[in-house]
């Protein structure tokens, strides 16, 4: 197969290549035996460092860390999709008094911190006389950053149809409100389901900094069993559960994505036949990329 | 309004080695991150398969774990490991550039994938040697469609330096510790830190959308 780099190989690029995979092989192998070696030296395989997983309280709280984890993300995400709605049709509306505000909002929270917004609701309104929870503090954080980032990637999705589709839509005679329910944004949000899901895991991950402002989530709780001198303080072994409980989710997530795309693809082939003549299908599948600093 | 300015004017000395530790480390881990991720994307393309699934898994691991996870890890348990002393600052550095890696590997392979295979064939066909196909045909075209993305990358490594502060790094988002030590208003000196970063990342945005439309590629 010939890529955009390397042509199709002859007998001694095959050999060389070869040659290469046995070094590569080698020095991955080489690095992961040597982390392996230190993790053995160190006694991490030790039974006593992983002995907690046995402990059905300790199974129960970890069980409650992933719940709170679980929690903060479905508030924030359902949150967050609102606000990126709201905001989205306020930078999309015809009114600059609308226009404008919403721009600076959405503008100002994706460029500040999010950590920093989260330390301003959490230790910052205290000294303003307004006491939150952790809790309250990280779903607001998340809310507002990923809301602000999901109201771009609406806006993009509808920028990017055809412009047609509302023209004809209007002289249909709908209305401004029916053009986008009815036209635009069913169109939209099937282009831009992957661009929202994976905004969606990153929310997943904003979670943990909970850590930071003692939410008890997963990885506060890793902290917690890790300290723990009855169990050998086993903060390596936590630690990799815990990271492969994160990973998991994630990829939960991820493949959700990638199953609505494939999806999705198939509806518009189909729809496209000749025998549904009817069919508003844009001209192209339409391809954008959030923009700005959405994708870490 | 005068207690607002106060906590800026009693504490410039607070906010400029905050600010310039989060610049340090920021330089630090945007470096490494480019160059780790581009020898990740060089993996990841290449034809060899032992690297390209070395290449894959990491940036599948690294891109689903959170930061947060990386610098607990980094800061806590690898210590234990006893392999190579870290300090918290060169720690944190250590985890922003291999989190941040993993991103840049992606905008890079898929900034060479841009580039149609027929491009590259046609100047094979023409005689050119690797070097020079990579050099003048395929990089200057894979260049223009990277260049936005690992820009926006950038910004949230820049960002993404905050949370360093919850591992004993004295960086800007740490200026909140010492302001409520002092007995000032906290409040006012996040709103001073947010400030801040307006000031470190609206440059950096209108770079990227400059570079955004002007270098978009019509294929």
């Amino acid at each position: 197969m010939s890529a955009v780099l390397f042509d199709v190989p002859g007998p001694r690029s095959i050999a060389r290549y070869r040659m290469a995979g046995v070094l590569g092989g080698l020095v991955v192998f080489g690095v992961l035996g040597y982390v392996a070696y230190r993790f053995y030296d160190t006694g991490q395989f030790d039974g006593r460092v992983w002995n907690w997983l046995q402990y059905e309280q300790v199974q129960r709280d970890l069980l409650d860390a992933v719940k709170n984890t679980l929690r903060a993300f479905a508030f924030g995400a359902i949150l967050a999709l609102a606000f990126g709605a709201v905001f989205a049709a306020g930078r999309l509306s015809e009114h600059a008094w609308l226009r404008t505000p919403a721009m600076l909002v959405v503008e100002f929270f994706r460029a500040v911190p999010l950590l920093i917004l989260i330390f301003v609701f959490y230790y910052g309104l205290p000294s303003a006389g307004l006491k939150m929870t952790p809790f309250m503090a990280l779903v607001l954080g998340l809310m507002l950053y990923n809301g602000s980032v999901l109201a771009e990637v609406f806006r993009a999705g509808i920028l990017a149809l055809a412009r047609g589709q509302s023209e004809a839509a209007y002289a249909l005679g709908m209305r401004k409100t029916q053009v986008m329910t009815q036209v635009l944004l069913p169109q939209a949000l099937r282009a831009m389901l992957p661009a929202i899901i994976s905004q969606l895991v990153v929310l997943l991950k904003d979670t943990a900094l909970g850590f930071l402002i003692t939410y008890a989530e997963l990885l506060r709780y890793a902290q917690i069993i890790g300290s723990q001198f009855q169990f050998g303080r086993p903060l390596v072994p936590v630690f990799l559960v815990v990271s492969a409980i994160y990973i998991t989710l994630c990829l939960l997530l991820t493949w959700l994505a990638t199953y609505l795309e494939a999806r999705n693809r198939r509806v518009r082939r189909v729809r496209g036949l000749p025998t549904a003549p009817t069919e508003l299908a844009p001209e192209q599948p339409p391809m954008v990329m959030p923009r700005g600093g959405a994708p870490v | 309004m005068g207690e607002f300015w106060g906590v800026l004017a009693n504490n410039t000395d607070l906010f400029r080695t905050g600010f310039g530790n989060t610049v340090k480390l920021f330089a630090m881990a945007s470096v490494g991150s480019m160059v780790l991720g581009t020898v990740l994307a060089m993996m990841r393309v290449s034809p060899v398969p032992v690297l390209r699934w070395a290449g894959t898994a990491y940036v599948t691991v690294l891109r689903n774990t959170p930061l947060t996870a990386v610098l607990f890890f980094l800061v806590f348990a690898y210590p234990l490991l006893q392999i190579l002393r870290l300090s918290f600052f060169e720690a944190a550095a250590v985890g922003l550039m291999v989190y941040t890696a993993a991103f840049v590997c992606e905008v890079v392979r898929s900034g060479i994938n841009t580039v149609d295979v027929g491009q590259a064939e046609a100047s094979r066909a023409l005689g050119l040697t690797f070097i020079q196909t990579l050099g003048s045909i395929v990089l200057p075209q894979a260049i223009r469609s990277v260049v936005p993305p690992l820009t926006s990358v950038q910004i949230a490594l820049l960002k993404n330096t905050t949370i360093a502060a919850g591992f004993s790094v004295a960086e800007a988002g740490a200026i909140r510790d010492y302001l409520s030590e002092r007995g000032e208003n906290v409040l006012y000196g996040l709103i001073w830190v947010a400030i801040g970063f307006l000031i470190l990342v609206i440059p950096l945005t209108l770079l990227q959308r400059n570079l955004e439309r002007r270098w978009r590629v019509a294929r």
